[in-house]
């Protein structure tokens, strides 16, 4: 279980997460909408410890991230990430970028870490794609690379950081395709995201951030049907 | 046209003396370059991370290799340590002048292919479990190795051609070697011709190898 508990962040003199307080269980798929700038990637980034938090704290199955004595290291296996550019490592092919850090990071002998790198990247639909460079991939199939390289750690959580933003209109559905197949394997994930149907079909609950604080949470019913904060409102009035 | 007769046969004799210094120029290069892609690896590191009196340091060994002439630098080592009775031997003058001016340039190569790299890769690396070390010596190190290594190729032709400045602080290197002969029998002509081409040749190789070894090394 992810527990987030009174959750500050500033960035200088901006105060980005204004005391969010939000837990995400086991199997739950929560997604995070809202503006840009409202905190909902930099949420993510402290989930992992990937910038440090100025009050509140983050626990990860009972260990607090931002603690002293944490070794981040380790408990950055447990929570794959995803982000908007993709980021795969353009000098490894496909097999080497998803099966390096099961290397170093966990100690799998080689040929262990290549399987465990094959067999992800065929869950992903990559399997015709082992020894392509990324720079022969499209932006959609990078992504998908990606998300098996976070998976080949075996995290017990994802973190999506807008997956399919800074995607081709075509390349998108390919992503949310094999997004929603890990939320059916019952995968633990936190999507910040602009693509609302997702949003709508495949979370379990769903957040709606303004200007650094958590107006509203619900299922998505909730949340798209009758939206309680006129934020909220405005907000899904202007996307739809 | 012109009445000068050429001789090529005293060249072709000291042919094997001149080949013998060509490997002395390629050595004090080769070494300078090694020792010039360590410095100048550490000042870029410097230069991107510190702050205070190393950087300072830094960036002053960086602009007085760039903003100054060669030669000078050369003649610092020599002539100027040695108004201070540092006497170095020739080859240490050129070694270490090389060695100077080498490392200021590659700095900046350096600095330039590790701004190269997005930071974003160093999150992508950190959030999969990595330490710093192994983003840096994994993921970062191999792609700024890519971005600098055509410049290397040229720093290290630089370094073969700038030896020859060797020959003014009395180092008998290929040029030094060259204009000994050619004083002693006359035929400078001659001699600087034949040399240009060895200097040629060797480029050519250093050049041919470069080539070959991207290819293997870099498929992507």
């Amino acid at each position: 279980m992810i527990e987030i508990q009174d959750l500050h962040k500033y960035f200088g003199a901006l105060h980005v997460l204004k005391g969010i307080n939000l837990n995400v269980e086991k199997g739950e798929v929560l997604s995070v909408i809202g503006a840009s700038g409202s905190g909902k990637s930099t949420l993510l980034y402290c989930i992992n410890g990937l910038e440090p938090v100025q009050q509140g704290k983050v626990v990860v199955d009972g260990t607090d991230v931002h603690a002293k004595g944490t070794d981040i290291n380790k408990l950055r296996q447990q929570l794959g990430m995803v982000f908007q550019q993709w980021n795969s490592f353009p000098h490894l092919t496909a097999l080497e970028n998803v099966a390096l850090a099961p290397k170093i990071v966990k100690g799998k002998s080689k040929a262990e870490a290549r399987e465990i790198a094959a067999q992800q990247l065929k869950h992903v639909g990559l399997g015709e794609k082992l020894d392509v460079y990324p720079s022969a991939l499209s932006g959609g199939q990078q992504q998908r690379l990606a998300i098996a390289r976070a998976l080949a750690m075996e995290p017990e959580y994802m973190l999506f950081d807008e997956a399919t933003s800074a995607l081709d209109p075509e390349l998108v559905g390919e992503v949310l395709e094999t997004m929603r197949m890990l939320a059916e394997e019952g995968m633990t994930m936190i999507c910040v995201t602009h693509e609302m149907g997702f949003a709508r079909d495949v979370s379990d609950r769903v957040a709606f951030f303004h200007q650094g604080v958590m107006e509203e949470i619900g299922p998505p019913e909730q949340i798209f049907g009758t939206p309680q904060s006129e934020h909220t409102q405005k907000f899904l009035a202007n996307v739809r | 046209m012109f009445d000068y007769n050429f001789h090529w046969r005293p060249v072709m004799k000291s042919l094997p003396d001149l080949l013998e210094a060509a490997l002395l120029t390629l050595q004090v290069a080769v070494l300078a370059m090694i020792f010039g892609i360590i410095i100048g690896l550490c000042l870029a590191l410097i230069r991107l991370n510190m702050r205070g009196p190393l950087r300072w340091l830094a960036s002053t060994w960086v602009e007085l290799a760039r903003n100054t002439p060669a030669l000078f630098q050369l003649f610092f080592f020599g002539f100027g340590l040695g108004a201070f009775g540092l006497h170095l031997s020739p080859y240490m003058i050129v070694l270490a002048g090389l060695t100077f001016n080498c490392a200021g340039y590659l700095a900046e190569n350096f600095r330039g292919g590790f701004q190269a790299v997005p930071d974003t890769q160093i999150r992508a690396s950190r959030s999969l479990g990595m330490t710093a070390w192994q983003a840096y010596t994994r993921i970062v190190i191999p792609q700024v190795f890519r971005i600098v290594y055509h410049p290397i190729t040229n720093q290290m032709v630089w370094a073969v051609l700038m030896s020859s400045l060797g020959m003014l602080v009395g180092f008998r290197e290929l040029s030094g070697e060259t204009q000994f002969f050619a004083s002693r029998t006359f035929r400078i002509f001659e001699y600087f011709a034949v040399t240009a081409v060895i200097y040629y040749v060797i480029v050519k190789l250093i050049l041919g190898a470069s080539r070959l070894l991207a290819t293997r090394l870099f498929r992507y």
